[in-house]
């Protein structure tokens, strides 16, 4: 692959939208931003878009299914947290305040489309279609990850940060050798832009020119340190140009927007113009994970200021607004919510039902002669034990 | 597989291509470099979800010429560079093997393959067992490691012990131009990932193998397997040296030694480090009843320690004396002009024999 073909892929979109390649790599000189806090369709001259960078609003009908999740994802969020409290899960790391953010990552794909989260994206990985309690199973202390990731075409959350980028690369790739129209969605977050498999997997992805869609949740820290000291670039968007890819900057609590952003993104990579660098203005209104505490180095104020911008009353207000959610609409989501809710406390209030033997099974695809041994040691300690 | 670049058609060229290969080189010597590259070949013909990328693959056929021509024969969606960056090519290959290829992978060197470490030993060896056998990642990293050929830093470590080290990697590593071959396509075939280790020191060596026959044999199934089953180099009945890799050739040379002098020593390739084949090493060992282990890596809390470990644990009763090492030593792999210093060789190999106690 030359230069030359690399740099004509680029012109080719770029003039698709009647801007310069610089002017399609860049982001957009303000973040997109479709609604105000309080739920009102800004001005279209408000919206941060300008030529080259235009989101058209996503249906209706699309809007009530993405705020069903929406308030779905909340309701979890909280569930977990409590369920935490009640000692009946071992870990969470919520993304109170980003489900916006975790809603449209998922929505936006197919069916056969794949998801590579990080283990702040359980909510992404719930609205991929993962049943509730495979999606919590490691949270409640199990070895594994709780679901098939071929079922769901969703990769296991991942803990080490932006290692999954690559595995998304990968699975585009394989995808791409074959002729298919698979795209992917890799998330991670602000703090993990510093790692350097974040900038491995942006350059073999450009370089490949592979149908993935970067998408960063600047949620401003990561676990204490604020962004300031992980990155001195103008914004995480812009360094998709570095790259020879486009970024673009979104409101991560305005569903709307990032249904449009994320939408055009998805179209532009299942299209062939290689992949893309979504960042996501959030904010991570809990702690860490329960075992954080975030007033060792932010302050409360900091923290009610961003209730204000709060994605889920955002959506419900615009929603409200516009005829769209009725009662009785509203009535189903919160037992669609309700009832997922319900699952996980019954489920979490049951033990685990893990036999010890199984962690020699999946070590390698046929055991070994020494972990047969080691196998029969423990089920031999075991047997003991009982007698 | 609909390629997206145009390629030749390989079924084609490989039934003329292995025809002329048969008749010109029955009797011919090949290289260890040329059995591997061979089964790379065969590799990609047996199996259409075989890729191999990694630097300097493509175009130039790799700095040791292991994926020579391949791209030129196969196209760019077989065999491919990349950027120049190992965790990002351990990462790549991760998920095409998650989406049902089997990615071949090159290390250019073993040192540089540290950059790739958290991907091998987070990833690479504990997605199967994640997502609870859902997901196998049958991919192969290609590591020339050793020295021995005058390399200079990082360009010559025995790194073989960290992988080895890490549950849910194969650790594989030939001796010989037969089990180049043979190793290769079992590892390639694998459903588990494997870390190929190859002796850069033997690249060039050359024996009498009719690799059309080896390749008709190993895909009729009747070859025997490789995976966990150590290779009695050379029968004796006076002590075992167990050995790998790059110390094999060493091990039979003292062998050869000693042998002048009327010792008879036996000398086991194990083959695979992972898995270990405890039936073989230890069969050996309690018939003769000594052994020493030979590895040119460190010996330090190594592959060879933990070999000294094992025969101690199981033959114990049949020891004569205690189990010994002659390994690297634990130093930084010495320049060029020291390495001979640094490497076991047959001297220190027979006077470590000299040691096992024979007067008792």
């Amino acid at each position: 692959m030359s230069t030359e073909a690399h740099e004509d892929r680029i012109s080719e979109v770029s003039k698709k939208f009647g801007i310069t390649p610089e002017d399609y790599m860049l982001p957009a000189r303000h973040m997109i931003n479709l609604l105000d806090p309080d739920g009102t369709l800004r001005e279209q001259s408000d919206q941060g878009t300008e030529p080259g960078h235009e989101y058209p609003l996503p249906s209706p009908a699309e809007l009530m299914d993405a705020y069903s999740a929406l308030a779905v994802g909340r309701r979890v969020n909280d569930q977990n947290s409590a369920l935490v409290r009640q000692g009946r899960m071992a870990v969470y790391p919520s993304s109170h305040g980003q489900e916006a953010c975790q809603v449209a990552a998922s929505l936006c794909l197919e069916a056969g489309d794949w998801l590579f989260p990080t283990y702040r994206d359980t909510v992404a990985v719930l609205t991929k279609g993962v049943a509730p309690m495979e999606v919590m199973t490691s949270f409640r202390g199990e070895w594994h990850c709780g679901y098939d990731p071929k079922a769901y075409n969703c990769a296991p959350m991942s803990t080490p940060l932006t290692t999954q980028l690559l595995h998304a690369v990968g699975v585009a790739h394989a995808a791409k050798l074959r002729g298919e129209n698979t795209v992917v969605v890799a998330m991670c977050g602000d703090g993990a832009t510093s790692e350097g498999d974040f900038h491995e997997a942006l350059n073999f992805a450009a370089v490949f020119k592979l149908p993935v869609i970067f998408f960063v949740q600047n949620n401003k820290y990561a676990i204490s340190v604020p962004l300031a000291q992980q990155s001195a670039a103008p914004s995480l968007a812009h360094k998709a140009v570095g790259y020879g890819m486009a970024g673009e900057r979104v409101d991560g609590n305005d569903l709307m927007a990032l249904m449009a952003v994320m939408g055009r993104a998805v179209r532009l990579a299942r299209e062939g113009n290689g992949p893309l660098l979504i960042e996501a203005h959030t904010y991570r209104m809990q702690a860490h994970t329960n075992a954080d505490d975030d007033k060792r180095y932010r302050e409360d104020a900091e923290v009610k200021g961003w209730i204000a911008k709060d994605p889920v009353t955002r959506m419900q207000a615009y929603l409200d607004d516009a005829g769209l959610l009725t009662e009785a609409a509203q009535a189903k989501i919160t037992e669609r919510a309700e009832s997922v809710a319900k699952k996980l406390r019954d489920g979490m209030n049951q033990d685990a039902d893990t036999p010890p033997s199984e962690l020699f099974e999946h070590v390698f695809a046929s055991k070994t002669t020494q972990l047969a041994e080691q196998q029969a040691l423990l089920a031999d300690e075991l047997a003991r034990e009982e007698a | 597989m609909t390629a997206t670049t145009s390629r030749v058609n390989p079924n084609v060229s490989d039934a003329t291509a292995r025809a002329a290969a048969q008749a010109a080189n029955e009797n011919q010597p090949v290289t260890f470099g040329k059995a591997l590259n061979t089964a790379l070949a065969d590799a990609l013909v047996a199996n259409d979800s075989v890729v191999i990328f990694g630097e300097d693959v493509g175009t130039l056929g790799g700095v040791f010429r292991i994926t020579d021509g391949l791209t030129e024969r196969f196209g760019t969606d077989r065999c491919f560079d990349t950027p120049l960056a190992e965790s990002g090519i351990v990462g790549m290959a991760i998920g095409m093997a998650i989406n049902e290829m089997r990615p071949v992978i090159e290390m250019q060197f073993d040192a540089f393959a540290y950059p790739a470490f958290e991907q091998i030993a987070s990833h690479v060896a504990k997605m199967h067992n994640r997502t609870r056998g859902n997901v196998e990642l049958p991919m192969v990293i290609r590591i020339p490691y050793a020295g021995g050929v005058g390399g200079v830093e990082h360009h010559c470590d025995s790194s073989e012990a960290y992988y080895a080290h890490t549950p849910g990697l194969k650790v594989f590593t030939p001796a010989t131009v037969k089990d180049a071959y043979l190793m290769l396509r079992e590892a390639i075939d694998s459903p588990d990932p494997v870390v190929f280790f190859e002796p850069k020191k033997l690249y060039w060596s050359k024996e009498q193998v009719d690799l059309a026959a080896l390749a008709a044999e190993y895909e009729a199934k009747r070859a025997a397997r490789t995976e966990g089953s150590a290779r009695i180099a050379r029968a004796g009945s006076d002590a075992t040296l167990i050995t790998y890799g790059p110390s094999v050739s060493t091990a039979m040379e003292a062998a050869k030694l000693a042998a002048e002098e009327g010792i008879s020593l036996e000398v086991i390739d194990i083959r695979t480090i992972v898995p270990f084949d405890d039936e073989t090493v230890c069969a050996s060992v309690r018939k003769t009843g000594r052994a020493i282990v030979v590895a040119e890596a460190q010996g330090f809390v190594s592959v060879a320690s933990e070999i000294v470990a094992r025969v101690q644990e199981r033959c114990f009763h049949s020891l004569a004396a205690p189990v010994l090492r002659v390994t690297g030593f634990d130093i930084p792999y010495p320049a060029p002009t020291l390495e001979k210093y640094n490497l076991p060789s047959a001297e220190r190999i027979l006077d470590a024999v000299d040691q096992l106690q024979w007067e008792a």
